[in-house]
């Protein structure tokens, strides 16, 4: 019989996080009441983080299979086959509460966590990428969380040893209490190198590895399940303080030992550490799980079975090893100065057994702890539509070429170097196209392969239409990667909205799922791995549904591929695909014309696929180096970016005229993409497309040290840098 | 020529320099820090960028008393040619085999960005295949390359033409601007008395082919193969 000292009161489930029919759910599980190292664990493995209770009946719909897919949602990271013997695995993850609460450690640790994530599989990281959001500039916290965040990000993953290729920057008042930051990381492996969580075999070692256990992040998981309200910066001691110096340790150890042959099962310790680990890997292989926690090696003394089991500790590792490897292993851990110790065994019963001081702290059924935790259909209610805006119906307030100027340097709009230059994106030496750009490109090893990277999505459209959103949010991904001549493969999606117990948070959420769904479907762009953030609201205001889609291509040759920049002058400035004007929910509205109202841009998928093969068709047949896809600020800021980048201006001469000149501009029509070519392959490219088609007109052509919209006055390319470089620095610097 | 290549357990550029050092025809090996000589024949030994022991003290001061440091002053002490780079420059001046020390930035932030270099001189075996005075792209990342030395030390390095690389702007103009990590006299890297040991921040080794940035970092590579006209 199992001794309880602890008596379990209302207060002490409240505490951790479990409604009172959950806890009872518990009770009935187990035939009585639990220890409190059962309590601690279980609201470890029921809490939203871990076990998916409101969003997992929504996400079934999501598209997860395609004939290059090796390994869909439910592993540590998803796997995609890039041929010649090599998978990509990748992933991206929230770590929101965390950094906002300590911004540094908390960024740090949710890319040490997205690497481990990785590198579990047996994959090598190669790249690493970032999605994030902060408050309205003039709120007093933003600077320091901008600050700190980029700080974290590049202090773990410069001294790891990843470039940071590529991310996305925005601003909004809705993230004034709750900042996201959403890490993602991508891995090289070989196809038949691939390590699960699954354990087998019975009386089987199991090997803790890494750092040792400590009291932080005690709870972690719980905080990141609950919304927040002013004291949560009394919730600092359950942030994790992150050692890149170590996970660099762990990860040559681990890809050395996976070499050896030792390895059966490996699952790394992240959310809930040690008890959501050692659950997953005994639940999977379908076997019982016993650990003796006097054999944990612990940074303190005195710590508790509880303590243990809720540590969420950095940089640990646990694994399955084949019996009779120990000392080998233990050999290749101790070459890289880690800890190394078995700390348990697999059994044939089925339980989670913790036993420590001679004493068993908890003895649980394995399976029932995860597929028996709640599973939610909360009540959700559509979001409102909102009124088609008539591009006539929209003013200018000002001439389009002081609207561009003042685009380029607005918060959002503006460069975002300040951030990027504080990333080591450039180690490895295999970083084709750098941050900027639509989508990164990263080498694949020697070549001649090449991935392109991207993170997008945009949350004003998810509000304001949730699943237009999530179909857009992918669409654009999709874009990204295509505008760079990449071939769009899959998607990891990083899904953060507020508090599912409000029906109209659930709706977004429900909304946004949809819309991804869809958008996968038609782009066959498969959904392979994922994280879902929910609760991200503080005093009841909630952000904005932002799901953030990080996707990934493939280039066969990482030498064919497209930049945004205007690389020459006299050179045919195309459109491709259809242009309507469409103002509502742009940028050109909100930061121009000051309304923020209005339906999204429809996102028409057929359409989308259909102009996108047509680009990456004529970036891969050679005939196209330059292509920018469109999207916020439409084709000004386009061409705008594109001038900047290659320092060679544009005149812009045609244009439609049953358009207002600003709708045409500004408007955020999507499926777009600009290029630019010499004139003789323009004629071709116009006449192929017409063939099959697909809107494309001639613009105008590069030319001058100036950017000339039509009837405007010249806007030169130094202007448009200086506006484009300054505001964040300046910002940063306390001067914007 | 025969490279050997230090190998700390916090290295992270090790696998860049020996691209670099092969691409360039240099035959080229991994050494772990444990170790207590350096392979037979080694013509150069080069420490790389990373954070070696995690850099949570002063960066390089643990590696500068690594066990394997002994026998690259040893191989320096013999006129053996020596090349760290960033960490590796840093290592090279904790351990006494350079002058001076690598402050935090200017600005307090680890910057990465591509970054002009004027050559101070091209009589030496790391930069023969350079002009006097040309300006090479290269890459810049560190959190720590703000060269600083004491008035003496600094008036030795001009007066004895110990100064390898400044930071430039694309002219070679040495420029405010240009030196983003605030080092004293806009130095980016050092010889020693004998100019058989270098150490510089930049990184040449990530710039080597078109496809990735440009290949004005290969010349460094290859003046130091060139000085073994005879070694395979």
């Amino acid at each position: 019989m199992i001794r309880n000292d602890v008596a379990i009161t209302p207060e002490l489930v409240k505490e951790h996080g479990l409604k009172p029919d959950e806890y009872e759910r518990f009770v009935t599980l187990i035939g009585r009441e639990p220890t409190i190292t059962e309590l601690g664990i279980v609201s470890a493995m029921w809490n939203e983080h871990c076990s998916y209770k409101s969003s997992r009946i929504h996400l079934r719909g999501l598209p997860t299979k395609a004939p290059w897919v090796i390994q869909g949602p439910g592993e540590n990271a998803g796997v995609i086959d890039i041929g010649d013997g090599l998978a990509c695995i990748f992933k991206m993850e929230s770590h929101n509460h965390p950094s906002f609460i300590e911004p540094y450690q908390g960024a740090a640790t949710g890319v040490g966590g997205i690497l481990r994530d990785v590198f579990t599989m047996g994959a090598r990281p190669i790249a690493a990428l970032n999605f994030l959001r902060f408050g309205e500039p003039d709120h007093p916290k933003t600077p320091h969380l901008v600050s700190g965040v980029v700080a974290g990000i590049g202090g773990y993953g410069n001294s790891f040893g990843v470039p940071t290729v590529g991310g996305s920057v925005g601003f909004d008042k809705r993230y004034n209490g709750n900042i996201l930051v959403n890490a993602m990381a991508v891995g090289l492996a070989r196809t038949d190198e691939i390590f699960y969580a699954k354990a087998t075999g019975v009386g089987n070692p199991i090997v803790y590895l890494g750092s040792k256990t400590g009291r932080d992040g005690i709870h972690g998981a719980t905080m990141a399940s609950a919304e927040f309200d002013d004291a949560s910066e009394e919730k600092r001691p359950t942030v994790q303080v992150g050692d890149p110096f170590a996970e660099k340790l762990l990860l040559e150890a681990c890809l050395e030992l996976m070499k050896s042959g030792a390895v059966i099962a490996i699952q790394d310790m992240g959310a809930a550490g040690l008890t959501s680990s050692a659950v997953e890997m005994g639940a999977k292989g379908n076997l019982g799980i016993e650990l003796d926690l006097d054999k944990v090696p612990c940074r303190e003394e005195g710590m508790t079975a509880y303590e243990m089991m809720l540590s969420e500790s950095q940089e640990r590792m646990l694994m399955v090893l084949k019996p009779g490897m120990e000392k080998e292993a233990q050999a290749i851990f101790h070459k890289w100065g880690l800890d190394f110790a078995v700390i348990g065994k697999t059994t044939d019963t089925l339980r989670f057994v913790i036993k420590h001081q001679g004493e068993v702290k908890a003895d649980l059924p394995i399976k029932e702890l995860g597929d028996e935790a709640p599973l939610y259909d909360r009540p959700w209610v559509e979001s409102p539509k909102q009124p088609v805006i008539t591009p006539d119906s929209v003013k200018a307030p000002m001439s389009e070429a002081e609207a561009l100027l003042k685009l380029v340097g607005s918060p959002d709009q503006c460069s975002k170097r300040w951030v990027w230059e504080q990333y080591d994106h450039l180690i490895l030496g295999n970083t084709v196209q750098t941050p900027g750009g639509d989508a990164a490109i990263v080498r694949v090893e020697d070549g001649p392969k090449g991935l392109a990277l991207t993170t997008d999505v945009t949350p004003r459209y998810c509000e304001a239409d949730p699943f237009e959103g999530g179909k857009q949010a992918v669409a654009e991904a999709w874009r990204n990667i295509t505008a760079v001549g990449g071939l769009p493969l899959a998607i990891t999606d990083n899904l953060n909205f507020a508090s599912p117990e409000r029906p109209e948070s659930m709706g977004q959420f429900v909304g946004c799922v949809k819309g991804i769904g869809e958008a996968c479907k038609a782009l066959d762009f498969p959904v392979v791995s994922g994280n879902v953030s929910l609760y991200n609201e503080t005093n009841g205001q909630g952000i904005l549904p932002t799901p953030a889609i990080g996707g990934v291509g493939l280039l066969d040759d990482v030498t064919v591929n497209a930049s945004l920049a205007f690389r020459r002058e006299g050179e045919a400035i195309i459109l491709i695909g259809a242009t309507h004007g469409w103002l509502g929910q742009s940028i050109y509205l909100r930061d121009v014309c000051g309304r923020e109202d209005g339906a999204p841009p429809p996102v028409d998928l057929a359409q989308e696929k259909r102009n996108g093969d047509f680009v990456r068709q004529l970036i891969r047949s050679g005939q196209v180096k330059t292509v920018h896809d469109l999207s916020d600020g439409g084709i000004a800021l386009g061409l705008a970016e594109m001038a900047m980048a290659g320092g060679v201006g544009a005149e812009i001469t045609a244009y439609p005229e049953n358009l207002p000149l600003h709708a045409f501009l500004f408007g955020e029509d999507q499926a777009r993409y600009l290029t630019a070519v010499d004139e003789d392959v323009a004629a071709d490219i116009l006449y192929e497309a017409g063939a099959v088609g697909i809107p494309a007109v001639t613009l105008g052509l590069t030319g001058g040290d100036a950017l000339i919209l039509p009837g405007q006055q010249a806007i030169s390319v130094k202007q448009l840098k200086a506006a484009h470089e300054a505001w964040l620095p300046n910002y940063m610097t306390g001067k914007a | 020529m025969k490279s050997a290549v230090i190998v700390f357990p916090g290295s992270n550029r090790e696998g860049d320099v020996l691209r670099a050092l092969k691409s360039a025809g240099s035959q080229a090996e991994k050494v772990w820090h444990a170790e207590t000589e350096l392979p037979k024949g080694t013509d150069l030994v080069v420490l790389p960028g990373g954070f070696s022991y995690g850099d949570y003290l002063r960066c390089g001061a643990i590696a500068g008393r690594a066990t394997v440091m002994d026998a690259v002053r040893a191989h320096a002490a013999r006129g053996g040619l020596v090349l760290g780079i960033c960490n590796g420059f840093q290592i090279l001046c904790e351990s006494g085999l350079l002058p001076g020390i690598l402050m935090r930035n200017a600005n307090l932030k680890f910057i990465c960005h591509r970054q002009f270099l004027r050559v101070e001189r091209n009589d030496t075996a790391f930069t023969r295949n350079y002009a006097k005075g040309q300006a090479i792209d290269v890459c810049v990342a560190h959190g720590e390359g703000n060269y600083t030395a004491d008035e003496e030390t600094l008036k030795r390095l001009e007066g004895d033409g110990l100064v390898a690389f400044r930071y430039a702007d694309a002219q070679g103009h040495i420029t405010q601007d240009a030196n983003r990590n605030g080092s004293m006299n806009s130095i980016a890297g050092i010889y020693s008395d004998k100019l058989n040991v270098l150490g510089m921040m930049p990184h040449p080794e990530n710039l080597i082919e078109d496809l990735v940035g440009g290949t004005d970092g290969r010349g460094l590579f290859e003046s130091l193969v060139s000085s073994f006209p005879r070694a395979a």
